[in-house]
């Protein structure tokens, strides 16, 4: 690579005349299709075209490449390569955004001379998926880097385009490409390319038209509405209504940074259980800001107002069964179904409690005795542990889940209630523990909940992951570094399921003593 | 092929005297083999030639009406076995498959035939499978026509260069009596272009004319003491006749100036590449006329002495440009200078690397350092002193993600592998082999399933050494297209006669799918010219197997779950088979889509499932991708502050297949998929019953709803 640039010197002006295209796609993308359509495109307007692909298994979900060579036909016999050479590309079609990175990465966009056509949208990778925490890769960099290398520079989420004309990307790209006016050739004969391909055609020249009027005509990006800190207005029974408003009064007097989080968190509890339990929230979230600190921007108490939210909207099986019988998510299903009025629509829950979630369900001490004794739970789980297939638009199902979603009148007396409270505020005293000394560290600690999450072992490997952490936070706690470490433990964490990278970190900390 | 057709590929095979052709390389190749008067073909499919053995089974008509057989071959060595019909009879046979993966398989009937020598031309047509894009090991096909004494064609990757060598590979193979080998790389396979037809031709002696007058001759044979007079006769008498046919005939080519103190030599397959490099240097135009001599090898063996010292002559320098290693070429034109007491300089894998693909940075980069060392006039001032360096773009290799190939959505192999994944979580990891096919994608994440694949159907056979049993029973993977082709007897045989205590998974998808859906013998399809639904357990109990468990819905994962668990914790002494059947949802769908979007624009009643994820409900953790991996389910971020990780998301894309909601079930993850059946065209009673269960439920809603706070639901 480094090599020194060469610039081809054409002897004959007809050598710099052949364009070189290539569409760099995921497979299944319809690639073949585009490539297919602007060979046809090229012939019908009198030029000389060659277009290659590597098929194969890289169809199936695979990076693949079309490569294309046109050059208007002089009658002789152009030799055109059979592959895209870095550096030496005029125009590359990416269907997808880390495509077009790779497109970038492998030289085939360059500033002296390549259109670069790029779909904004995400496909996301297997190895962007799987990560427990966040690992989708970061597209502004792609962006950052197209802007230097391109020559020309369009981009648009073409698959959103073409979906809301009903067909697929390549449709939407191969307008974009007639919009570019990268190749000689009028709208009139691209659209024919189309039509003579004959399969699907007006859905294609919709979304041909959408690729082609975003880059000729491209909305005026949306003004952003700055996100105001404004209060959701709820409707309910009077009492309730006049509950929240104190609420949101107390809200309202919070600092900002810590009343737009308040806001979000304050919903999700009273949404979780009512008013009463969101007074519960603020109550906590006072605590803390009582030792928060203006200078440090709050960073206290807007993690603590996330994470105590988090914290309190614990997922049992009243607030699934609740969730999953509100009359929004079935509208919500409807529209993306796609379900008119004459549709009819089925709802299959796929459910599968244990013993551990049936015993959390019982009155506090109950299910604390249930728990105590491991044969106990194992006969409880013996009893309930099935996958439970449950029609949740069918009468018995919806009966089922709308009993169970009803039983938050009661949900404050259940064991789990007293699990999820108790683990609450062992994690606040520890974090507030901290504040005394390490403003840092108590703000990493609050942090950390985000470990909690999943049902089942899931759960319980989370629940595992945190207890680690916390036991790294303790060991660390009294260092200058002290927060930065609990920070790397908890990144640690999230990067796989099986806490390698933790354990690692967690032995690098051990050595220290 | 049950679930595509290439009835437009065929119309073009028809096209005669006058027509042109556009299309891609290996269907030109096609329509050249039967323009050749062949009188069979054959072959087994694989990237990149499977489009030829696609193409033919569809044009069954026009092979009648020539009087060509065509046969889908059990695998590559029936296929060059059946070339035994050109050592006889003067009949021209064409047989295809992938190189050298398919050429290693074939290699015992290769050697044979070569050693029996031919009457009728005979012409083994294969795709390379080398550089970006392969999916198989990196080496290459040109040893074997070393060791067996047949000849290898590398033509010009354009179609009239193309279809020519097919006519000229079928002449050379008569000439010399020796097979001959035409080799096409996947580009030139995928190549499109033109070229002008001819008439198709039926082959003078047809195969069924041939049985009326069957012949023998008894020095074809290879045994002793004929196998001794056949490897004599290879070296003296086929491979100068080869020799004195290639020159006599042209088939080498030669471009540029006749004088000039460099030239290049090339493989014909690398022509394009040399030439565009030229191109940028300035020293080819765009018909490619050479200011740089070239002597192109469409034959890359046997070389022609006598022509490479003419194009030698009056030169101080050469480069040799051969892809792959090792340098096979450059080494027999160094023992020939060597002999000749040449001082010219010879370079070529010095300069190019000696392995990987021959891209165009590689050639630009390897003529550029050939011709400044030896004719740095020719070079335009630029290159030889460089001025701007390209600006510095940010690095992104460490941002974009690799993408490797992996299952479609909806296919039937994801839940076998997520069930054994599950079931390695309860007992532990084994060891596991896999075969090729597409389950070999479950090497890769999320599943990591297997750690070796040793050629087409062995996979059982490759965990042979573990046979006796030990802490943990070896598994093994195995298609049902490896299962005919070669792991009936090499595997599973293999297993049964050793008493292997290890578990065989057989995937059985319907389809030789990662080639293309072709059908096999255990494909439920109806096939008007093969012999399908013979089942896989059928020939397990056939051939000794006596723990079979059958699934007919891999979608079952807790039942994939207690079969693998069953399989791995029996008493029975022996093998352990498991067939997991499930259909190809690529093919499946080809099928059913057309079908069920006819069915609902006729009024008919049809459910289309699609799953789901409650957003509200899924916290993030993706231990659900981890056990699938599904280009449907991926992942979104939601506009809520309070929740940092991304959630599960399914898109449109997801065909209803139900293995997420499976999985979710099986490995207790979470309660947040359900499954959507949108009913097209309910009937009156339905839609009555609809009407009446959403009341009430309705009813319900409204009544808790009153009862609460509630806040507009902003859709996740």
């Amino acid at each position: 690579m480094n090599a020194p640039r060469l610039q081809a010197v054409a002897p004959d002006t007809a050598t710099g005349e052949i364009i070189k295209l290539a569409v760099m796609a995921v497979g299944g993308q319809g690639g073949g299709v585009l490539a297919g359509w602007i060979e046809a495109l090229a012939r019908s307007q009198g030029y000389a075209c060659q277009a290659t692909s590597v098929a194969g298994v890289a169809q199936r979900t695979g990076a693949t490449i079309y490569y294309i060579e046109m050059t208007p036909d002089r009658g002789g016999a152009p030799v055109f390569a059979l592959a895209p050479a870095s550096g030496d590309v005029d125009i590359l079609i990416a269907a997808e955004m880390m495509e077009a990175g790779r497109a970038i990465l492998r030289g085939f966009v360059t500033p002296d001379r390549t259109v670069l056509i790029g779909s904004t949208h995400r496909a996301l990778a297997v190895s962007e998926k799987t990560v427990p925490g966040d690992g989708i890769a970061d597209a502004g960099e792609v962006r950052a880097a197209a802007e230097i290398a391109a020559r020309r520079l369009i981009l648009a989420d073409m698959d959103a385009l073409a979906r809301e004309a009903g067909s697929v990307i390549s449709a939407a790209l191969f307008g974009a490409l007639a919009g570019s006016g990268a190749l000689p050739f009028g709208r009139e004969a691209f659209e024919a390319a189309i039509r003579t391909g004959g399969k699907g055609v007006e859905p294609s020249l919709r979304a041909f038209a959408a690729g082609f009027d975003a880059v000729t005509a491209p909305p005026a990006p949306a003004a952003s509405a700055p996100a105001a800190v404004s209060t959701p207005t709820p409707s309910g029974p009077e009492g309730a209504l006049t509950d929240w408003q104190g609420l949101a009064a107390r809200v309202a007097a919070l600092p900002a940074p810590v009343a737009e989080m308040a806001v979000a968190g304050l919903r999700k509890v009273v949404d979780f259980q009512d008013a009463s339990y969101g007074a519960d929230y603020l109550d906590r979230l006072d605590a803390v800001l009582k030792q928060d600190a203006a200078g440090r921007g709050h960073l206290l108490g807007v993690e603590a107002a996330r994470h105590i939210a988090n914290a309190m909207a614990y997922d049992d099986i009243i607030r699934v069964a609740d969730l999953k019988t509100r009359p929004a998510r079935f509208a919500r299903i409807r529209a993306e179904m796609a379900a008119g009025p004459d549709h009819g629509l089925h709802l299959t829950e796929f459910l599968h409690p244990r013993g551990e979630e049936v015993a959390g369900m019982l009155p506090a001490r109950w299910g604390a005795w249930v728990e105590a004794r491991p044969e106990r739970l194992a006969r409880l789980d013996r009893w309930v542990n099935r996958g439970r297939r449950i029609r949740s638009d069918g009468l018995p199902g919806f009966a089922i889940l709308h009993l169970l979603g009803g039983l938050r009148g009661y949900r404050l007396r259940t064991h789990r209630h007293a699990v999820e409270m108790a683990h609450l505020e062992r994690w606040l005293d520890r974090a507030l523990t901290a504040r005394a000394r390490d403003y840092d560290l108590a703000v990493e600690i609050l942090r950390c909940h985000r470990l909690i999450k999943g049902y089942s072992d899931t759960h319980a490997r989370g629940m595992s992951k945190f207890d680690k952490v916390m036991d790294g936070a303790d060991a660390v706690a009294g260092r200058a570094d002290a927060a930065d470490w609990v920070r790397r433990l908890r990144e640690a964490a999230l990067q796989d399921v099986e806490g390698k990278a933790l354990d690692g970190a967690l032995a690098t900390i051990r050595s220290f003593a | 092929m049950a679930e595509r057709s290439f009835k437009a590929e065929v119309a073009h095979l028809r096209k005669g005297q006058g027509d042109i052709f556009t299309g891609e390389g290996i269907l030109a190749i096609t329509k050249a083999l039967l323009e050749n008067g062949v009188g069979y073909v054959g072959g087994y499919q694989g990237a990149p030639i499977s489009h030829l053995m696609d193409v033919l089974a569809d044009a069954q008509e026009l092979l009648a009406e020539l009087g060509v057989r065509f046969e889908a071959n059990a695998s590559e060595a029936a296929a060059a076995a059946m070339l035994a019909a050109s050592v006889h009879y003067p009949i021209r046979g064409a047989v295809t498959f992938k190189g050298p993966v398919g050429v290693n398989v074939a290699s015992d009937a290769l050697a044979n035939l070569a050693s029996s020598g031919v009457t009728g031309g005979a012409l083994i047509i294969v795709g390379e499978d080398y550089g970006e894009g392969s999916s198989i090991m990196q080496e290459r096909s040109h040893a074997f026509a070393m060791k067996s004494q047949f000849w290898l064609l590398d033509p010009r990757p354009n179609l009239p260069s193309i279809t020519k060598a097919v006519g000229d590979g079928f002449a050379l193979s008569e000439a010399s009596n020796t097979p001959v080998m035409l080799m096409v790389r996947i580009r030139s396979c995928h190549v499109t272009g033109q070229f002008a037809t001819r008439d198709n031709r039926p082959p003078p002696l047809t195969v069924r004319d041939a049985l009326a007058q069957p012949r023998r001759d008894f020095a074809r044979v290879v045994l002793p003491p004929m196998s001794y007079a056949h490897e004599q006769d290879k070296v003296k008498t086929r491979w100068p006749a080869a020799q004195k046919f290639i020159a006599e005939h042209g088939l080498n080519e030669r471009f540029g100036p006749a004088e000039a103190p460099v030239g290049i030599v090339l493989q014909g397959g690398m022509y394009n590449g040399v030439i565009r490099a030229l191109q940028r240097l300035g020293l080819a135009d765009i018909d490619g006329a050479t200011q740089v001599p070239l002597y192109v090898l469409n034959v890359t063996y046997p070389l022609v002495p006598d022509e490479f010292e003419a194009f030698c002559a009056g030169k101080s320098a050469l480069l040799v440009i051969e892809e792959g290693q090792p340098e096979f070429i450059e080494q027999q034109l160094a023992a020939l200078l060597y002999r000749a007491n040449s001082t010219l300089a010879l370079h070529g894998k010095d300069l190019l690397p000696m392995a990987g693909e021959y891209t165009g940075q590689v050639m630009l980069d390897g003529i550029t350092g050939f011709l400044k060392a030896h004719a740095p006039d020719l070079l335009p001032g630029q290159v030889r002193a460089p001025n701007t360096p390209p600006p510095a773009l940010p690095d992104l290799g460490k941002t974009v993600p690799i993408r490797p190939p992996g299952f479609c959505t909806g296919c039937p192999e994801r839940p076998i592998f997520a069930a054994l994944k599950l079931v390695e979580q309860e007992l532990g990891q084994h060891q596991i082999t896999g075969d090729i096919g597409c389950h070999l994608f479950a090497t890769l994440p999320p599943f990591e399933i297997g750690g070796s694949t040793m050629g087409y159907g062995l996979g059982p056979a490759s965990n042979a050494a573990f046979d006796g049993g030990g802490a943990r029973r070896a598994i093994s993977i195995l298609g049902d297209g490896g299962f005919w082709h070669n792991g009936l007897s090499s595997s599973i045989g293999n297993a049964v006669f050793n008493r292997s205590d290890s578990v065989v998974v057989i995937v059985d998808n319907f389809y030789s799918a990662a080639t293309g859906g072709q059908d096999v013998l255990s494909s439920r399809a109806a096939n008007a010219t093969k012999a399908t639904n013979n089942p896989i357990s059928a020939a397990l109990k056939g051939v000794g197997v006596e723990w079979i468990r059958q699934i007919d819905r891999t979608y079952d994962v807790p039942q994939m779950v207690a079969v693998l668990r069953e399989a791995l914790t029996t008493d029975h002494a022996g093998p352990k088979v498991i067939v997991a059947a499930s259909e190809c949802m690529l093919n499946r769908q080809r099928r059913e889509r057309p079908l069920r979007a006819q069915a609902v624009q006729a009024g008919r009643r049809v459910e289309a499932p699609r799953f789901g994820v409650d957003a509200a409900i899924c916290t993030g953790d993706h231990a659900c991708i981890r056990l699938s991996g599904c280009p449907s389910l991926s992942l979104k971020r939601l506009d809520d502050p309070l929740r940092e990780d991304p959630v599960a998301h399914i898109d449109q894309s997801c065909v209803g297949c139900g293995n997420c909601g499976e999985v979710a079930d099986a490995a207790i993850l979470c309660p947040s998929f359900y499954r959507a059946d949108l009913v097209h065209n309910p009937g009156r009673f339905e839609r009555t019953r609809a009407a009446w269960r959403e009341s009430i439920i309705g009813w319900l809603q409204r009544r808790r709803a009153a009862r609460r706070l509630r806040f507009d639901e902003v859709a996740p």
